[in-house]
């Protein structure tokens, strides 16, 4: 009750990130469907005061969801995500989604839940199966699979929001018993094909995402998730304690949908990632390896590995001796997690706060993108205090626990891999090479063609699409006009006369950047002109800017043009490519409010690719 | 007050959205308003979750009052043997 009254203390005094962390605090003590009512009234006094991500939500269903609601929308004002929900009428989702002029699309939802039973949706395979004659089955699973394929592509027709999608669950008995499993078809092999045909549409169909239903009952063990009185009466057939666990299902989708995850996790060493302490136990004395209690230690590396796989970036953050700590990271024969892993590293006795904030400015990660996982409560609570908007993952005393913490955090869910979040990790490994390789140089250039750079100017293709597009939406510091393109746009633009979409991909001696600078150009005899010129902020400072620059100018006098001109406006963040045109000889022809606008006279002058980076033009995928 | 009074009055508090101390025994649909039945199984749910107990369809109509529910409640914590 104190904390309560602290909470609303805060909030009449205008504290909204002290309030915040007390509503935290009131969360991780008690996650009930009661204490969830009054965190949502609560946050929604906090709307304005510090930032939430907007987020709309509709929910179609065949069964009672209204009590998960609640419960939903706290862990969402937790997480940072302000959740609008609309929950759609009971079993009408068929005529929800088929409607265009339904509540359900002028409620303009970001994302949609598809949430159905079996036993709504297919009756005859789940309470009725004794009945059904043996031929009859087959029409039964294709009747179910039909419809609901039909309800997910109309949906993907008439709405760009992303949609989850339950997928079928199994009845606890089959009606055969034991005998279900003998026999080639069976009751639980015609819902699993159910399932397949879902899974077929999920993956042909951009933004359908599939949530394993069976496996989060399974998880939490069938028998106790489903409550029959209260589905007999309320149509509700989740149990009082498992109410939270359907909400958190729905934020592991949630919050990777509304761009809130964790890009680097961020781990103390001692008692951390090994029992122990390494400056007083040593080698020999930290707990670490296959048994108990090392093996607690080893699942939670493994844990952190699986992040790593993911394009999750680990850092180390802990108070010892370097040497100390380097030992173990680099020869202990029980560590998962070696050095090569890490993408930084802040090892000595200075503050935490300081260092983490470090670490987000050499992986040029914001804060907000940053989790932390420390052993210490004392630490945790002070990041929580000084850097609110770190995701600080909550450990119990029981080392056993940690790797679970790990997993169940939504921060580190993906729905889907690019070749550049496999690759990532390895960027910051190969970055830190050549930040020493560059030391070691005496001049610039010699260091440039140390680095053995190659460059593949290609134009945009299917393959290319997302993350070209991706760039343009979240590139900010090398980009002259920083407009900002979704997929549609881009193929758009790719396919008008005479423009061209062209994308750079980079790879020196130290490994592979992938794709990292795009170019938008309108050619035409005359004079033309550059829509969208950026680098990824992994390759500045490199020349790689002029390699692109003379391709374009290149293309465009092979095209007749007499000029080449581009527009630069400037913005909070993009004062490193204010000179761009400038330094590459274009003259200033006009400015406006908005920016200035440059010209090269291509008969006058040309751009020659730095001597270091070895180009390489592919023809390039046409729509 | 009991100790299962004071956690049901909270609890009452935090799903109908009204002070604590706005809570009384005879509290029912008819005085708060966000009780309806929504909200009443959301309230049922809350009883459930943190009493660790189970309330047949039976019982729970038989919540009309928030001291209904107390007393039931304390009914089911007695049968098993808490």
């Amino acid at each position: 009750m104190q904390l309560r009254e602290e909470i609303d203390h805060r909030i009449a005094g205008g504290d909204a990130w002290g309030a915040s962390r007390c509503l935290t605090e009131l969360w991780q003590q008690e996650s009930s469907a009661a204490v969830a009512s009054f965190l949502v009234s609560r946050y929604e006094k906090l709307r304005g005061a510090r930032p939430f991500t907007p987020h709309r939500l509709a929910i179609l269903r065949s069964f009672t969801l209204e009590p998960v609601v609640p419960v939903l929308r706290a862990a969402a004002f937790v997480a940072g995500v302000d959740l609008r929900v609309h929950l759609g009428g009971f079993n009408a989702y068929p005529q929800e989604i088929l409607d265009r002029a339904s509540p359900l699309y002028s409620f303009a939802p970001d994302t949609v839940i598809l949430a159905v039973q079996t036993r709504d949706l297919a009756p005859e395979l789940w309470s009725d199966y004794a009945d059904l004659a043996a031929d009859a089955v087959p029409p039964a699973i294709a009747r179910s699979v039909a419809s609901l394929q039909s309800c997910v592509r109309r949906f993907r027709r008439h709405s760009v929001a992303n949609l989850v999608v339950h997928t079928l669950e199994q009845p606890p008995m089959a009606s055969l018993g034991v005998l279900d499993a003998q026999t080639d078809g069976g009751q639980s092999a015609a819902i699993r094909q159910i399932n397949d045909g879902l899974r077929g549409i999920c993956h042909e169909l951009r933004g359908v995402y599939l949530l394993d239903y069976g496996l989060l009952v399974a998880r939490h063990g069938y028998a106790h998730w489903h409550d029959e009185s209260k589905w007999l009466t309320a149509r509700m057939p989740i149990s009082a304690s498992h109410i939270t666990h359907m909400a958190q299902e729905w934020l592991r989708f949630l919050l990777p949908l509304a761009g809130h995850t964790a890009k680097a996790v961020i781990v103390d060493l001692d008692n951390t990632l090994w029992g122990g302490v390494i400056g007083e136990d040593g080698m020999q004395g930290i707990r670490l390896g296959q048994e108990y209690p090392g093996a607690a230690y080893q699942a939670l590396q493994r844990a952190l590995l699986d992040l790593h796989r993911k394009g999750i970036l680990l850092a180390v953050c802990s108070k010892n001796n370097l040497e100390d700590a380097m030992e173990v990271l680099g020869k202990h024969p029980d560590m998962l997690l070696k050095p090569e892993h890490f993408a930084a590293m802040r090892i000595n006795w200075s503050d935490k706060i300081q260092n983490l904030r470090e670490i987000g400015v050499e992986l040029n990660i914001g804060i907000d993108a940053i989790a932390f996982l420390d052993d210490n409560p004392v630490e945790r609570a002070q990041v929580r205090a000084h850097l609110p908007e770190v995701t600080v993952i909550e450990l119990s005393g029981d080392p056993a626990k940690y790797a679970d913490a790990v997993r169940d955090s939504p921060v580190f869910e993906r729905l889907m891999l690019s070749e550049e979040d496999r690759q990532r990790v390895s960027f910051y490994a190969s970055a830190r090479a050549r930040a020493k390789a560059e030391q070691s140089f005496a001049s610039k250039e010699d260091f440039f063609r140390s680095l053995e750079q190659e460059a593949e100017v290609d134009t945009v293709g299917p393959a290319t699409l997302a993350r070209v597009a991706q760039l343009t939406q979240k590139t900010n510091q090398f980009n002259l006009t920083t407009r900002r393109y979704s997929e549609q746009q881009i193929s758009e633009l790719a396919n008008r006369p005479g423009w061209r979409v062209v994308c750079l991909r980079m790879r020196d001696r130290y490994g592979d950047h992938g794709l990292v600078g795009v170019a938008i150009v309108q050619f035409a005899a005359g004079s033309s002109e550059i829509d969208t010129f950026l680098l990824s902020c992994r390759v500045i400072g490199r020349s790689v800017e002029t390699a692109l620059l003379s391709h374009l100018v290149e293309t465009a006098h092979a095209r007749g043009a007499q000029f080449m001109r581009g527009w630069f406006f400037p913005t909070r963040k993009n004062a490193p490519a204010k000179d761009f045109y400038a330094h590459h000889g274009f003259q200033q022809e006009s400015s406006n409010s908005e920016g200035s606008l440059w010209t090269l006279d291509l008969h006058k002058a040309e751009i020659a690719c730095p001597e270091w980076i070895k180009v390489r033009v592919l023809a390039g995928a046409k729509f | 007050m009991t100790d299962v009074a004071e956690r049901v009055k909270s609890i009452a508090s935090d799903v109908f959205g009204v002070p604590a101390h706005k809570i009384f025994p005879d509290s029912s649909p008819q005085t708060l308003e966000r009780w309806d039945s929504t909200q009443h199984l959301t309230f049922v749910l809350a009883l459930e979750e943190t009493f660790q107990l189970q309330l047949s369809p039976e019982e729970t109509e038989r919540i009309r009052t928030v001291g209904d529910a107390v007393r039931l409640v304390e009914e089911k914590i007695q049968v098993t043997g808490e």
